[in-house]
């Protein structure tokens, strides 16, 4: 678990990987209660709204994110501000990777500024986002 | 781009919903934190919510008779738009403290921006709200700026 003497500049936090199934996909919609077809009903989100396939929603795609750092963090910090952004839809079927970088360390304040990213197969940042964190010690 | 977005739809700026209540409840972090597929016990057995476990409750349940041919109700805090298509275009939150089961909060919607950019794929509507939680004693729980994408 970090703590802030030990952390470098530009270091990677650990890695995750998801792929959304179907189930997933209703499980999180009835969770969160949305019944956009875009998630669920292929005929009508090819058809009517014109993407290729079932599209993951972005906000799940913000949770992986905030996951990568949660699960650094464990009980050592807490997470202050976290921000994301879907800057390409994702599609039932594709393999997306969470991750992170320490990007800004604060020592005064017992701060560190995260870059994230959810990044596709292809290597493209699909959601990219941002944390700032306060560390224990 | 700027008739795309009239002065007539920007005069909906400012407005807001009223605030909703919401009862945390142990079932409804578990469902969330499995559905999202945590792995941090506080969150699989329900002792703390995650950080966007709140995402969807801002807006208020409605009848299956008020949701539209694409699932979505009719916002009544968007006017209607010349794009139809929704997208989820991202979030920013500050957190307070962390919610757990019993808590109560009061979260209120109110629309911030209505603009229209040229995307890659065509022109765009971003429709921007800020979400305010606070507790039952009026203290800030989260804040969030949410934008949403009609394409």
């Amino acid at each position: 678990m970090p703590t802030l003497s030990d952390l470098t500049l530009g270091a990677r936090l650990p890695a995750r990987s998801h792929t959304a199934t179907n189930v997933s996909l209703f499980l999180y919609n009835a969770a969160v209660w949305n019944a956009h077809r875009i998630h669920y009903d292929e005929s009508y989100t090819t058809t009517v709204e014109h993407h290729p396939g079932i599209v993951i929603d972005g906000p799940l795609q913000g949770d992986w994110l905030t996951q990568v750092v949660l699960e650094w963090l464990g009980d050592d910090g807490e997470l202050l501000e976290f921000e994301y952004s879907n800057r390409r839809a994702s599609y039932l079927g594709d393999r997306l990777s969470a991750g992170g970088t320490i990007a800004a360390i604060d020592h005064a304040a017992r701060e560190v500024t995260l870059d994230l990213a959810l990044t596709a197969d292809d290597g493209a940042v699909v959601t990219p986002g941002r944390a700032r964190v306060r560390l224990r010690k | 781009m700027s008739e795309l977005v009239t002065p007539a739809m920007r005069a909906w700026i400012g407005r807001s919903e009223p605030a909703i209540r919401f009862e945390v409840t142990r079932r409804d972090i578990v469902k969330y934190a499995l559905a999202t597929d945590q792995r941090l016990r506080k969150y699989v057995d329900g002792d703390e919510a995650p950080p966007m476990f709140l995402f969807g409750a801002d807006r208020a349940l409605s009848p299956l008779a008020a949701l539209g041919p694409d699932g979505l109700r009719n916002d009544p805090l968007m006017p209607e738009l010349p794009l139809k298509r929704v997208m989820a275009g991202g979030v920013k939150q500050r957190y307070f403290r962390a919610l757990r089961p019993g808590d109560v909060v009061m979260i209120q919607r109110r629309l911030t921006d209505i603009y229209a950019k040229h995307g890659s794929s065509g022109p765009l509507i971003f429709i921007v709200y800020e979400i305010r939680v606070t507790d039952v004693d009026g203290d800030l729980v989260m804040l969030e700026t949410q934008t949403r994408i009609n394409r």
